[in-house]
């Protein structure tokens, strides 16, 4: 597989949230904004890069037997690493991301991407495969807090970190509440994923005639 | 022992880990095929949430007095990987029918983000051990109940005709959220003047 490939099939063909559905807490928690959505994907995708290098540079030393405590280790480090960062530099989207940064170390995708890619190949390949999961990652998170957003507040791209009001489309009080509601996260995940499989099974259908 | 009925029952019914927080859906989702197996996996991490509750917050004390705080994420989930560890020993030897319905799921309790998100709610709410432990199995209860009910429902699902493309994921989601509006109707509930006897 070439290098672009591999980015490739990280953002679509293997897309976490739509195509391997892993990571759910985080997406669901995190996209009822857009900001929301993108700031939770980079940092994922900063903790992917990090440790698919970390983890793939240590592959040949780390005994297998305790390969798993130890990447752990490694993501979690890189995890502290971003929240601390994060608190810093966006401490409003730090607030509202609350518990789930530190969260990223449970998120299945990152210790998914070590075992089946990091540890198996080299630190090139392996830092393309985490950039093309992450960015995979952050995409679909930043469609979902589109669509919430929207339908929810009537704006999108609200960014209190850069002083940013967003655009708006439609009157506040004529957005769907709901949307931005827990329930909100699940039915519109749940919608996206439906359209996804309907598509690719039209698509399948069409190869074959 | 209000306040601990107060936490026990906001934290399954007003502040739900899996409707109302987003916490612990990998296993929600995953292991809610058959109330047998999701009542299992509902006790397990009853007991590891419970445990983790526990332990960690002396581990907060100790980073605390060392003035190490900064290492909280890693030595909780270092913890709580020894812990699973332990459990999944239990159940082996316990209950192999158990152990393997459970499969790849038990393991996969640590990197269930419930059990290190109680840990790290608990720092953050500022409670004590008691109040942490409670929280822990509450937050737990809370799990296991939604588990159980969602399993019920997927289990007559199976019989359902669903279209084609909804099948799987999309379904189980959306009747998340539908349970998920349910659970809205407790929001802004007065625990503390139900209470207060």
């Amino acid at each position: 597989m070439s290098k672009w490939q591999i980015f490739k099939n990280g953002v679509f063909n293997e897309n976490p949230i739509f195509r391997l559905v892993l990571g759910m807490c985080s997406t669901l928690a995190v996209s009822s904004a857009v900001v929301n959505g993108l700031g939770m994907g980079l940092a994922t995708t900063a903790v992917l890069v990090g440790s698919n290098v970390i983890i793939s540079l240590l592959r040949n030393v780390i005994p297998k037997e305790i390969r798993i405590p130890a990447y752990v280790v490694i993501i979690a480090t890189f995890v502290t690493i971003v929240d601390k960062l994060m608190a810093a530099n966006t401490p409003e989207l730090h607030k509202v991301l609350g518990i789930f940064i530190p969260l990223i170390v449970v998120n299945c995708i990152i210790l998914a991407r070590a075992e089946a890619f990091a540890s198996k190949n080299t630190v090139g390949r392996s830092a393309i495969d985490g950039l093309g999961m992450g960015i995979g990652f952050t995409l679909a998170l930043t469609v979902l807090g589109a669509i919430r957003e929207l339908l929810g507040t009537g704006t999108v791209l609200v960014a209190k970190d850069f002083g940013f009001s967003g655009f708006s489309i439609f009157p506040k009080e004529n957005g769907i509440l709901l949307m931005v509601l827990q329930p909100g996260a699940f039915i519109t995940l749940g919608l996206v994923l439906a359209g996804i499989n309907w598509w690719a099974r039209k698509k399948e259908e069409k190869k074959h005639g | 022992m209000a306040e601990y009925l107060v936490i026990i029952f906001g934290s399954i019914f007003i502040n739900n880990f899996i409707v109302s927080r987003f916490l612990g859906i990998c296993p929600f989702l995953g292991v809610s095929k058959q109330v047998e197996t999701a009542t299992g996996m509902g006790l397990a991490v009853t007991f590891v949430m419970g445990l983790a509750s526990a332990i960690t917050y002396w581990v907060q004390k100790l980073l605390v007095l060392l003035n190490i705080e900064v290492l909280q994420t890693i030595t909780f989930i270092l913890v709580i990987a020894v812990l699973v560890q332990f459990v999944e020993m239990v159940i082996k030897k316990s209950s192999p029918v158990l152990y393997k319905a459970l499969g790849i799921y038990l393991p996969l309790i640590t990197t269930n983000c419930a059990v290190l998100g109680v840990t790290l709610i608990n720092i953050n709410e500022g409670y004590n051990f008691l109040q942490s432990v409670v929280h822990g199995i509450g937050g737990a209860l809370g799990f296991t109940l939604l588990i159980i009910l969602f399993a019920g429902i997927r289990e007559r699902m199976v019989f359902a005709p669903v279209p084609r493309s909804m099948e799987g994921f999309p379904i189980a989601l959306i009747t998340a959220g539908l349970i998920s509006i349910a659970f809205l109707g407790f929001t802004g509930f007065k625990l503390n003047a139900l209470f207060n006897f």
